[in-house]
Formats: C-alpha cells, sequence, structure tokens
C-alpha cells in the first residue's frame, strides 16, 4: 500500500520534473499596470497586478490609498475569473499626485505574500 | 486503484482547510525574500534542500603537509519540526588531491545536525533573528579526508535584515539585504596525540592542537525581484529579474591553543537566481590571505524549496503549533 505521503511525494517530483504548471509556490508580483513606480500622464480608472501563481480569491486584498493614506479604490479587489493570477481593482477619479497600491494575497498552496508600491500621476496634459 | 488518488486529494483539501492563511515559509519578512545563502548559514527556518553544494579550493601547505585541491561536495537537509524551530542534517564528501606524489584521499566528513530558532520577525522591518545550536558528531566520517574524531559544539546567532524600510528618497537602495552569523566553533578535545613511525623507523608522537574558533560571516545582496516588484519596474528580461547578486565574507578567528590570530577566510562573490521551486547559485571563492588559499576558488550550489515542492507533505512543519 503506497502511502498518502509518498505518493503526494511522487506527484509533486513528477509535476517538477515535466514542467507541468502546478500552481504552488508564493505568489509574487508578476507585473502591475500602472507599472511598479511608474510616472502616467492620464489618471488609470483601475489598477490591475498579475501575480506568478493562481490565487485564492476569499483571502486576496489590492487597496490604493492616496498620500494622506485615504482609499481611491472602489473595492473590494477581485480575482479575474477567466485569468486567476489577476487581481484588479477599480479607482474613483484620481487627482495629480502619489499612490501607493498595498496587496495581500494568498497562493492556492496557502502562503501569503504581501507587498506595496508606488505609481505617480503627473500634473501634465 | 482510485483510492490512493482520492485519498491524497483529501488530505490535499483537509491540509488547504486546516491551514488558514497564516503559513509562513522560506526566507520571508514581510514583503522581503531572503535567498539561500551559499557560504553562510542563513537566518530564517524552512524546509528546504541544498544539494548538491559543490566548493573547488587549492589549500595551501602547513609545516609537513604538502598544499592540495581540495574538492568538497554537501548536502543539506532541514526540516521544520515547529514553524520557528527547524532541524538541520549536514554530510559532506572530502577529496584532497596534494600537491607532491602522496596519495589522494578521500571520503566523508563528519555529520552535522543543528537545531535553529528563529525567535524574531519583523515584516515592516524585514528583519529576522534566530540563535541555533549545531552539533558536529566526530568520529561519522573519514580520518585521512579530513574528519576529526572528536565533537565540535557551534552556538550560533543569526540575522536577516532587508532595506525595504528605509526613506523613499533612498528608494534604489530599498533592494539591498544583509545576513549574518556569528559562531563559536567548539572542539570538544583541546588536542589529539597520534603515534607515527617516523622514516627512521622511530616511534613518534605528533600533538595536534584544536583551538577555539569564532567564525563568523555576513551577505549583503541586491535583490532585482525586490527592485521590480516594490521599488520600479525597470524593465528586466525575464530571466535577469530574478537574480540577486551578492557577496559573502566568511572568516574564521581561531582564539586558543596556538592559533591566536591566525585567522582564514573567504570573500565570495556571485550571483543567484532564485526560481519557483529551486535557485541556484555560482560564486568565486577568494581568499583574504596566503594561509587560506593561493587561488580563486569556485563553488555552485542547486538549492530546493520544499515547502513549495510539498507544501502538504514534507514541506511544512511537523507540528502547527
Ligand atoms: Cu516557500
Amino acid at each position: 500500500m503506497v502511502s498518502v505521503r509518498e505518493l503526494g511525494a511522487a506527484v509533486a517530483l513528477t509535476a517538477l520534473l515535466l514542467g507541468a504548471g502546478v500552481a504552488w509556490g508564493h505568489a509574487f508580483l508578476e507585473r502591475a499596470d500602472p507599472r511598479v513606480g511608474s510616472t502616467v500622464k492620464a489618471a488609470p480608472s483601475q489598477v490591475r497586478v498579475w501575480f506568478t501563481e493562481a490565487l485564492e480569491p476569499a483571502f486576496s486584498t489590492l487597496e490604493v490609498v492616496n498620500q494622506s493614506g485615504d482609499r481611491v479604490d472602489r473595492g473590494p479587489a477581485r480575482v479575474d475569473a477567466a485569468s486567476p493570477v489577476l487581481l484588479q481593482v477599480s479607482l474613483k477619479p484620481l487627482a495629480p499626485g502619489t499612490y501607493r497600491v498595498k496587496w495581500r494575497v494568498l497562493s492556492v498552496d496557502t502562503h501569503v505574500t504581501e507587498g506595496d508600491f508606488t505609481f505617480r500621476v503627473s500634473e501634465g496634459r | 486503484m482510485a483510492s490512493p488518488y482520492l485519498a491524497a486529494a483529501l488530505a490535499a483539501a483537509l491540509a488547504l482547510c486546516a491551514w488558514p492563511a497564516l503559513a509562513s515559509a522560506h526566507g520571508l519578512a514581510g514583503k522581503r525574500f531572503f535567498p539561500s545563502t551559499l557560504t553562510i548559514e542563513d537566518p530564517f527556518v524552512a524546509d528546504e534542500l541544498s544539494l548538491p553544494t559543490f566548493l573547488h579550493l587549492k589549500q595551501p601547505g602547513e609545516g609537513d603537509v604538502p598544499s592540495s585541491q581540495f574538492t568538497n561536495i554537501s548536502g543539506e537537509f532541514s526540516k521544520r519540526i515547529f514553524p520557528n524551530l527547524g532541524l538541520t542534517l549536514e554530510g559532506e564528501w572530502n577529496l584532497l588531491d596534494p600537491a607532491d606524489n602522496r596519495r589522494t584521499e578521500s571520503g566523508f566528513g563528519n555529520l552535522e545536525v543543528s537545531l535553529k530558532y528563529q525567535f524574531f520577525t519583523s515584516a515592516v522591518h524585514e528583519a529576522i533573528l534566530s540563535v541555533a545550536f549545531g552539533w558536529e558528531a566526530g568520529g561519522t566520517g573519514r580520518r585521512k579526508a579530513g574528519a576529526e574524531s572528536f565533537d565540535v559544539f557551534k552556538p550560533a546567532i543569526l540575522f536577516g535584515k532587508g532595506m525595504g524600510d528605509l526613506p523613499e528618497a533612498l528608494r534604489w537602495l530599498r533592494p539591498f539585504a544583509v545576513t549574518g552569523v556569528v559562531e563559536g566553533v567548539l572542539p570538544t578535545r583541546s588536542g589529539n596525540k597520534t603515534f607515527v613511525i617516523n622514516d627512521n623507523g622511530d616511534l613518534e608522537v605528533e600533538i595536534e592542537k584544536n583551538p577555539n574558533v569564532l567564525h563568523w560571516g555576513f551577505a549583503v545582496m541586491y535583490s532585482l525581484p525586490y527592485l521590480q516588484s516594490f521599488v520600479k519596474d525597470i524593465g528586466l528580461p525575464a530571466v535577469i529579474n530574478r537574480l540577486i547578486p551578492l557577496v559573502e565574507i566568511d572568516i574564521n578567528n581561531p582564539l586558543d591553543r596556538g592559533f591566536a590570530g591566525k585567522t582564514t577566510g573567504t570573500v565570495n562573490p556571485g550571483i543567484i537566481w532564485a526560481g519557483k521551486y529551486f535557485q541556484l547559485g555560482l560564486e568565486a571563492v577568494v581568499p583574504i590571505n596566503e594561509r587560506t588559499g593561493k587561488n580563486v576558488g569556485i563553488r555552485g550550489q542547486i538549492h530546493f524549496f520544499l515547502d513549495d515542492l510539498f507544501p502538504t507533505t514534507i514541506g511544512r512543519p511537523l507540528f502547527k503549533w
């Protein structure tokens, strides 16, 4: 009788060797729109963040705050139905200034990761 | 035949339910991911496997011991007992190839067991503090391949600190992080007596002294993943954006028994590529003085993140707490 543990290990190892897209591992930020640390001319209507792993929607959050710490998003954020690695939230109209995006996500392997970054909306037309 | 699969799926589902949003993991403090360093010990407790670590270095001679080509292949397996308490098993194999015509010696080094307790973690300051206690089991390796016949105890303090809490004006420095270790290497025997027959056929007593050693080291690294994800996306291509260049300093200060002041050490510049399930590292091994070595050596490592490979089985603590 093969034990559950052995079986699990064998399955995981096989997945690794085959390079199969098993959604384990920490969810790290892959890219974002607006881009991390960027300056944009037009105020964006939403923030989208792509992660390296599929997310658990119930435990994944994304907030956007202005320099005084007030929320400027129209939360809650949602995981895209078609692409479980994409977390997005729509925004209130943004005045020029610097905004901070804060995220905390749970990947499907139960590992929590968190992070934040800023982007700037410039004065220019 | 479906039942074991069903059982595995059930176990995985159960593990997921029983493990709410709090599973910490290898080398994370806040948003900082600390890679596993190649030369010095890591400050964090994790489920991980380093196999193999490869080291090649030309060792200088001392007294009547000739210089030699030294190759070391080691493996290290770390297992979390509790989320903050881990056990590490280490084994190594050594090859000594003397410069003169003496025969090549090879064999296993002593086994080492250590316990590490990560007692402090700050997410905001990306800081980790831990204490460890290592025991090198004398006589478990081959004497001629450099394994001592006595036990060695190694109490240590370790730290990790990311610079993510620097002010906005210094944001380009935020990807920097430092990890370090200060360790006592305490042999349980002050000296070894060995009886040898010399060239004239007479019996001679050789006494080899085993000093207490203060071992310390640190690693300075600049994380390109951190830069890309948290500071500024500068558009690095896929492979580059997972690189972490680093320099590791590793120093041994013998304290007594005739060895005081005879410092040895290496400076190890290199690079780590951190993937999803494993990381690859490569370093140059530069001796700080003639006593340590004459030429630049090389160290390479493959390191597996067991918590990500096997999150529901061997990759998690034995006890939740
Ligand atoms: Cu992990």
